[in-house]
């Protein structure tokens, strides 16, 4: 393995902040505003391209910004895991611009300019946060990240917007400075560094009680991962525009948060330390817990969006089950899950935000025959509930797989019947949807049988990921060899 | 009883500054009236100008100027240093004196305003009549 | 030998010399002369700690005159820093108030200046002298100077609050001055390098245990340490706006300066931790200030007034901080004198621009401040994340030494304080935050046809003013990203 320097890394990270001026002064001419978000989405994409190959190789691109404290540096390394996070993240933007200029516009949105400079902001977080070296630079981009987040979720500016503002903030902010940030200051403190290692930092400083406090104040602390009881913010942030909720809410915010918890599993504790304590399992349980009860909740769920994320709060935890597997296979399995689940679930975030574009029904018992009307989009939905649900021939199969694997190679049996569970729990919530959109009777229908779709630029991103997802079953391997790779860095290195 | 009488007697000036003082502090805090605290406050200082004074000051020594004839005769003669008071404290406190009437200065002008503003100098009345509004 | 030093002190104070005859004779000329003066200063400020940090600590002796006979200014890295800090404020602040200025006191703007000019010099004096009776003669010269510019506010609350601030101010003055007397009768010098080499050999010595623990409380009620804070929020409130700009980022970090340089440079940390069983008791005092002073704001209706209490609050970190008795734990306080200066700073300019257009700053009165005033509430927003503690602000990194300090010296009551600060301070500024960004209520899609709102008129304050916000702003950050190096090449070297 080599180490480059490269100043790449931080062009990542700061081309949407660069541009968030340019879009201000250029509020008054929407077109020009929206095209220099795709150029900035655009070169942000290249630019974690352009870093593949050299991580695909093996080796690590290193910068170090800022000396704050020995082995506390702001400092950026962009290794497998981190390379497969930014490119969901950067792909999916593009994606994402694309939609919420159908979306914001088809709705005639106040604030625009607002929505996407802070948009900006917050994707610049979300890679900053995938690059990141060690934990202070990562807690730094998830502070960021949370506070960018919070006029984006708070975008009507009405009173229930309010509430789930600060229900948002309470959760998000709460225990990121009451308990991620002290436990991060324990482990500098025990070891003075927070360099993320395979080995992890702590040699034997840590007795299994304390080691188990400390893993449990990641855990919950980075609560952008759902875990519960700290998952409530989440269908709260839903009353946010939509593109905010596929994007962030499915994929950056929410990744970050599991993400986060990846990156403390594999470098700050090591997958060694952890399996000589046994402490997966506490974990595993954690999110297992967590897995079935937010399938069942979204059993319950009429709204659309709110069904969708406690889906969400279930499929994050898959990621988190998978790295406290401690096992090869497992950990693949939650990385990929991570690349998996983002393209699934955008879908059909944005099939959701495309009906209420175009009919404004946001509950699915007003949603019956809705697949005569908007039958792309509800293809689309097809398609992405297959994924979430982990069947052939969709990305997802490959991560549960991968998954259940895991599962067989630890011989952890519970975990096995908790995952299989749970993906009939999905298809349980999913299925009726898409039944009652095709399948009814013309009296039941609420739609006149004629198509009548969201706008183009609103049908066009769903399509988009609905078709990438299909794809990455046949061809899972940029994420598939990233995700090995960097297991293979964690356990075998 | 007699040890503690001698030591009160032996120094009698730290007694006597702390007594000063406590009574400056006293009416700084009982006292109702604006201008009875600034006379509280004014004594508290003064107290600690004594204090000040009174540590400089050696039994059986004079005034600090050298004695002798004025020019050259005066390096001559043999100072010895317990013979003189020792002046440092007592011109420091000269400074103290001018803060201490500086801000006593600023505190009456305050008073004034006070007064022209509330007609009155009392502060349960001040109290009352700011809790009106 | 330079004459750094003493240019930073008496450029200000000559300033103040000709700014009260110009504002006699011609009042136009008042203004560029006192800028031109604090201009001088920071130049000054700015060459004296390049020099410090090429050639070690400068001993400047006054009129020529040798310690400990003369009166002598010691510049190491701390002061260089604290003055730099002290300057570059106090130019910044006047420049971005000029409008304030001539709204809150049009008639005696002359007088304005002048009584700035010299609460500047009381402040730089404190920080220069290595001389403890100066030091006392330089903290009552900024204690008088603020007595007068509070009193020149509100018009109906000002002078009581100026009152009451002279009434505590002048007992903690002379708390530590009789605190000197006892220092100077134990060890017959008023020099602080001097009387630090004859600490060690009277460690038993009650007079000096008592010297040392009146300084000590003297200092910490003009500093306004809970429970002897009780002077400061009115008198900060009710303050002309561009002298609470520079009184509540500056007075209390430099008091909290001076303690400092009482616990290292004059009685040593050998005599202040390992002699004395203080200080366990005072990080408890620590705690209970941050605590008290976050509940305190709270509960306040009036944004000026919750952010005195905020000051209130981080007195506690610095205290608690520079009394763990360990690197970090000092290292963390001296970082927060600088941060702690800034970020105020840029909170009470903020406030001041509200001040200049809204006049009432009730939190319920600043309803659509963000569409009115953005750029004054990006400001404002930056400094309240910096209090609140969010990387990459300086906030972040000042409390990032303190809790390490405190776990190493397991005070873990400090440094979950430290961490419930950080929580209360979110909900305080978000609570603000609310007000501006939700009321008045819209239905969230209302006029959008343009694409962004525009139901509340931009109404920002002068360009000067949005300037200044700026750069205190930026430097928030900078402060932030370089506190590693501030560590190592100015804090380090002091503590060892």
């Amino acid at each position: 393995m080599e180490l480059i320097p490269s100043i790449k890394p931080l062009l990542a990270v700061l081309v949407s902040l660069a541009v968030i001026p340019v879009l201000v002064s250029s509020s008054e001419k929407p077109n020009v505003r929206e095209a220099w978000t795709f150029v900035a989405g655009t070169v942000k994409f290249l630019l974690v391209v352009s870093m593949l190959p050299a991580v695909m190789g093996g080796n690590q691109i290193v910068l170090t910004l800022f000396k704050i404290a020995p082995g506390a540096d702001i400092a950026f390394r962009v290794d497998a895991l981190g390379m497969l996070f930014a490119l969901v993240a950067s792909s999916l933007y593009i994606v994402t611009s694309m939609y919420s200029i159908g979306y914001m516009r088809g709705l005639n949105e106040h604030g625009q300019t607002r929505f996407v400079s802070f948009f900006a902001l917050a994707i610049s977080a979300t890679i900053g946060a995938a690059f990141s070296a060690n934990l202070l630079t990562l807690y730094l981009f998830y502070e960021i990240l949370s506070l960018a987040t919070y006029p984006l979720v708070a975008h009507h500016q009405d009173a229930k917007s309010r509430i789930s503002g600060r229900r948002y903030l309470t959760f998000i902010l709460g225990t990121s400075i009451g308990l991620v940030l002290p436990a991060m200051i324990w482990c500098y403190h025990a070891t003075g560094t927070l360099e993320f290692s395979a080995a992890g930092i702590f040699t034997d400083q840590l007795s299994k009680p304390s080691a188990t406090v400390l893993l449990l104040m990641f855990v919950f602390g980075f609560a952008k991962a759902g875990i519960m009881p700290f998952h409530s913010w989440l269908p709260a942030a839903m009353v946010a525009p939509t593109p905010v909720s596929a994007l962030l809410h499915a994929v950056a915010v929410v990744k970050v948060g599991v993400f986060s918890i990846a990156r403390v599993i594999t470098g700050i504790f090591g997958i060694e330390f952890l399996a000589s304590f046994d402490l997966g399992a506490i974990v595993a349980g954690i999110a297992s817990v967590t897995i079935l009860v937010s399938s069942g909740i979204a059993l319950s769920q009429d709204e659309f969006k709110r069904r969708l994320a406690y889906s969400t709060i279930g499929q994050l935890s898959y990621i988190v089950l998978g790295a406290a597997l401690l096992s090869p296979k497992g950990v693949t399995g939650g990385l990929l899950h991570i690349a998996m689940h983002a393209f699934g679930k955008i879908t059909l975030f944005f099939c959701a935000g495309a009906i209420f574009v175009a009919t404004g029904k946001k509950y699915l018992s007003q949603m019956v025959g809705i697949g005569y009307r908007m039958p792309v989009t509800m293809t689309a939905f097809f398609i992405g509930a297959l994924s979430i649900i982990g069947l052939p021939p969709t990305g997802g199969f490959i991560s549960k797989w991968h998954l259940v694997l895991g599962t067989l190679e630890g011989d952890q049996m519970v975990m096995l019947f908790v995952l299989l569970t749970s993906s009939l729990l999905n298809a349980a919530y999913f299925m009726p949807i898409f039944y009652k959109a095709f399948f009814c009777t013309k009296e039941e229908a609420m739609f006149e049988r004629k198509v009548d779709e969201a706008p183009m630029m609103c049908v066009i991103p769903l399509v988009i990921t609905a078709l990438i997802s299909f794809a990455l079953f046949f061809a899972p391997q940029p994420f598939l060899d990233l995700a090995t790779l960097a297991v293979n860095g964690f356990i075998g290195g | 009883m007699n040890e503690l009488l001698s030591l009160i007697v032996a120094k009698y000036n730290y007694w006597l500054y702390i007594i000063l003082m406590m009574i400056g502090l006293y009416a700084m805090i009982t006292k109702n009236n604006l201008i009875k605290k600034l006379v509280g406050m004014n004594i508290f200082q003064t107290a600690i100008i004594l204090f000040y004074v009174s540590i400089g000051y050696k039994r059986d020594a004079t005034i600090p100027i050298i004695q002798g004839d004025a020019g050259h005769g005066a390096g001559e003669a043999v100072i010895r240093a317990a013979d003189y008071i020792n002046p440092l404290p007592h011109v420091l406190m000269l400074t103290a004196i001018v803060v201490s009437v500086a801000t006593f200065g600023v505190a009456l002008t305050l008073c004034v305003k006070v007064y022209q503003r509330y007609q009155t100098l009392e502060e349960d009345e001040l109290r009352m009549r700011l809790s009106e509004k | 030998m330079n004459n750094y030093p003493a240019l930073v002190v008496v450029a200000p104070l000559l300033g103040a010399l000709f700014a009260g005859i110009t504002a006699w004779v011609e009042d136009r000329f008042t203004f560029p002369i006192v800028l031109t003066s604090l201009g001088i200063g920071v130049a000054a400020a700015i060459s004296n700690m390049a020099l410090v940090l090429t050639s070690g600590t400068i001993q400047y002796k006054m009129a020529g005159w040798m310690p400990p006979m003369g009166i002598e200014y010691r510049i190491d890295t701390l002061n260089a820093m604290v003055m730099l800090l002290v300057s570059v404020i106090a130019f910044l602040n006047l420049a971005a108030s000029y409008w304030n200025v001539r709204q809150e006191t049009p008639d005696r703007a002359g007088s304005f200046y002048v009584m700035y000019l010299l609460f500047v010099v009381g402040l730089l004096g404190v920080v220069a002298t290595g001389d403890l009776f100066n030091l006392y003669v330089m903290i009552e010269i900024t204690s008088l100077s603020s007595y007068t510019m509070v009193a020149l506010g509100d018009k109906n609350r000002a002078p009581l609050a100026a009152l009451n601030y002279i009434f505590i101010g002048v007992i903690g003055a002379s708390l530590y001055l009789l605190g000197v007397g006892y220092i100077y009768i134990k060890t017959g010098s008023l020099n602080m390098a001097d009387v630090a080499t004859m600490v060690p050999h009277m460690k038993e010595s009650s007079s000096l245990l008592v010297a040392f623990i009146l300084c000590i409380i003297g200092v910490w009620i003009k500093m306004a340490l809970f429970p002897l804070h009780v002077w400061l929020p009115n008198a900060y409130a009710y303050a002309p706006v561009g002298f609470a700009r520079i009184v509540a980022p500056l007075m209390t970090k430099v008091m909290v300066y001076a303690m400092v340089r009482l616990m290292i440079s004059v009685f040593g940390m050998d005599y202040v931790f390992n002699t004395l069983d203080l200080a366990e008791g005072v990080v408890w005092m620590g705690t209970i200030a941050i605590l008290a002073g976050g509940f305190m704001a709270l509960s306040q209706k009036n944004l000026k007034k919750m952010l005195t209490y905020i000051i209130v609050c981080e007195i506690g970190y610095m205290v608690g901080g520079a009394w763990l008795g360990n690197e970090l734990g000092m290292t963390g306080a001296i970082l927060h004198i600088l941060n702690d200066a800034l970020m105020t700073f840029a909170l009470f300019l903020a406030v001041g621009n509200m001040v200049y257009k809204l006049d009432r700053v009730d939190i319920a009165d600043l309803q659509g401040l963000f569409g009115k005033m953005p750029w004054t509430m990006a400001g404002f927003v930056l400094a309240a994340f910096s209090i609140v503690g969010v990387p990459p602000t300086c906030g972040f990194f000042s409390k990032w030494y303190l809790i390490l300090g405190a776990f190493e010296a397991g005070a873990y009551h400090f440094a979950a304080a430290l961490l419930i600060s950080s929580l209360i301070c979110a909900v305080l500024f978000f609570k603000v935050f609310e007000v501006c960004f939700f009321e008045p209520m819209s239905d969230g899609h209302g006029d959008g046809h343009h694409g962004h709102d525009n139901a509340v008129a931009m109404a920002e304050a002068p360009a000067s003013s949005l300037v200044v916000l700026a750069i205190v702003s930026v430097s928030l950050i900078a402060a932030g990203v370089y506190s590693g190096t501030i560590v190592d090449t100015v804090i380090l070297p002091f503590l060892r």
